[in-house]
């Protein structure tokens, strides 16, 4: 897991060059996190609350802008499940096993996080559009994958497709496999396993992951954009809703939802810091 | 069952099963769309192929995807070194929300960061009002590409750095003082050779992200042909206007591109265990 902050004891007898180099590397570094992080965090808070809470709280009565959270956690709803599935899947199957292959399978499973999201968004055309392979035989059955809710949530899939994979794989390589040779030895399930042996001790990692993943799927543009067609009220997701409000110049209302998904963020830091320390505590 | 040769014979349950959904999975989501792009560049002509790749607008987008990554890549190394240093050395008020806080662009949906820099850098937004000033101007340039690139990259050069700063032995420090090294030597010859795996590893996979980045960018760019159009951005209006084969050859090159980026991360990465191995860690 990233994010360390272990408690620091600093050198007391400082002297006076390294003190002024101290004072002044904190103030570069919170300086440059000031005006890269907080500012825009800032300029969202800033421009949804500019014309009064009322105006902020009509953005929401948008009939378009409310179709677009539904669509958003309906995708979150479907992606996140899947990808959690999936990962647990490899994990066990790389962490618990050996066989050939292996590398292979984890630099293909980390293949997404190297990928454009435009790409992404690209590669569906080319695999579900008009043109593309599938394409033909799709119509001929009147199913709809890109500019409609299919290819938003395949493209999200795709996108969010190494989170929990890449965060369980390392925890349950170091974990090995005595416990649950144990359990099986003594009799136990397959299942039982699982439930009982391996998950409470994957837990934390496994949730780190989850929430990543949801955050990545609830906010992710570029990939959405290519296959959604924009079609309002219809495949539009938040990101979207936030592209064509600020489009139109209608400023309060893309910064009000894009102040929801500013808030998804810091409800994911803070949990996925909680988490951090937990596991701290629990290794040191 | 897998055979002998494939996988060394275990009591534990589920090889097939996890073994064949992961792969499935995989295939099915990732590797089919993958080579479904693949095969429809390959379906043009050598002559088409190298036209479209090698027309001007798309050389202009590929120089400023490359150029201004590799820019914002540079400067994240720098700032996020020192970034990382204050939080792994110094105990100040607050280092731990500080610590939290930058892993705010992995959290932070692309578009609600690109169009709030693009508020905070716009000429009349509270930065770009100062910066018109000094003559000035980020938004809608290239380099408001580039400041995009730098809050999209540096977590990952922060989260790199970190762990090695912490592993950097102290007492070797303290030694080189003691024995009369200045600030800068120790730094030179001690501290950035124990990070510099870690740092180099950290600025590859920010070149990597901020060359594919398309949601934070397109909002401050302002997206003119030949000047302020990046990459992934052509390959959105080449759909928009139904010019399937000129977006799946740029989309192609992209690909090349990640593929040549995630070799030169695992390069890295293998030569910093390298080193960790050598130096007895």
């Amino acid at each position: 897991m990233a994010g360390v902050a272990p408690r620091i004891e600093e050198p007391r007898n400082l002297s006076v060059g390294a003190r002024v180099a101290r004072i002044a590397l904190i103030f570069l570094a919170i300086a440059f996190l000031g005006l890269l992080l907080i500012a825009p965090l800032g300029a969202v808070l800033a421009q949804a609350l500019g014309k009064g809470l009322a105006m902020y709280l009509r953005s929401f009565t948008d009939p378009d802008t409310l179709s677009a959270i539904r669509l958003t956690l309906l995708t979150a709803a479907i992606v996140v499940p899947a990808n959690t599935i999936f990962g647990i899947c490899a994990a066990w199957a790389i962490a618990k096993f050996e066989f050939r292959g292996k590398s292979l399978l984890i630099t293909l499973i980390d293949l997404p996080f190297a990928v454009s999201p435009v790409v992404a968004g690209l590669v569906l055309v080319m695999l579900f559009g008009v043109h593309g392979w599938f394409g033909e035989s799709l119509q001929d059955r009147d199913i709809a994958v890109i500019f409609a809710v299919p290819g938003i949530v395949l493209a999200t899939i795709f996108v969010t497709f190494p989170y929990v994979a890449r965060e369980l794989i390392p925890l349950m390589q170091q974990q090995g496999s005595e416990e649950e040779e144990a359990a099986i030895t003594l009799g136990a399930g397959a299942w039982m396993t699982f439930l009982r042996v391996t998950l409470p001790k994957i837990r934390w990692g496994l949730l780190y992951g989850v929430i990543l993943c949801n955050a990545r799927a609830m906010g992710e543009f570029g990939a959405v954009s290519v296959v959604s067609g924009h079609i309002r009220g219809m495949t539009t997701t938040m990101p979207l809703q936030v592209e064509i409000l600020y489009n139109e110049y209608n400023f309060v209302a893309a910064f009000a939802v894009a102040s929801l998904l500013a808030l998804l963020a810091i409800a994911t830091l803070v949990i996925k810091t909680l988490v951090e320390w937990r596991a701290d505590r629990r290794t040191g | 069952m897998a055979a002998a040769w494939f996988r060394k014979p275990s009591i534990l349950p589920g090889f097939g099963l996890t073994l064949g959904f992961t792969t499935f999975f995989l295939s099915a989501v990732v590797l089919l769309p993958l080579a479904a792009l693949v095969l429809r560049t390959s379906t043009l002509t050598w002559s088409r192929f190298l036209a479209i790749v090698l027309d001007p607008r798309a050389v202009a987008s590929y120089r400023l995807s490359f150029g201004a990554a590799m820019l914002a890549a540079l400067i994240n190394a720098v700032f996020g070194f020192i970034v990382a240093w204050s939080l792994v050395r110094y105990d100040f008020p607050g280092r731990r929300l500080v610590d939290a806080l930058i892993d705010l662009p992995f959290a932070l949906p692309t578009a609600v960061s690109g169009i709030a820099l693009a508020t905070v850098f716009a000429p009349t937004g509270w930065l770009g009002l100062k910066l018109a000033v000094a003559g000035v101007q980020v938004a809608y340039t290239w380099l408001g590409v580039v400041v995009a690139l730098i809050l999209i990259g540096l977590p990952f050069v922060v989260r790199s750095v970190q762990p090695a700063l912490i592993e950097v032995q102290r007492d070797l420090e303290e030694a080189a003082e003691t024995l009369g090294a200045g600030p800068f030597h120790v730094f030179r010859r001690i501290i950035l050779p124990g990070v510099f795996p870690a740092l180099l590893t950290g600025f590859t996979l920010a070149l990597a992200r901020g060359i594919g980045e398309y949601g934070s960018v397109v909002f401050i760019s302002g997206n003119l042909p030949l000047k302020t159009e990046i990459t992934p951005l052509l390959i959105v209006i080449k759909l928009e206007q139904f010019d399937y084969d000129g977006a799946a050859t740029l989309g192609f090159i992209m690909l090349v591109m990640s593929f040549l980026m995630l070799f030169a991360i695992n390069l890295v990465q293998a030569w910093g265990r390298r080193g960790q191995v050598a130096a007895g860690r």
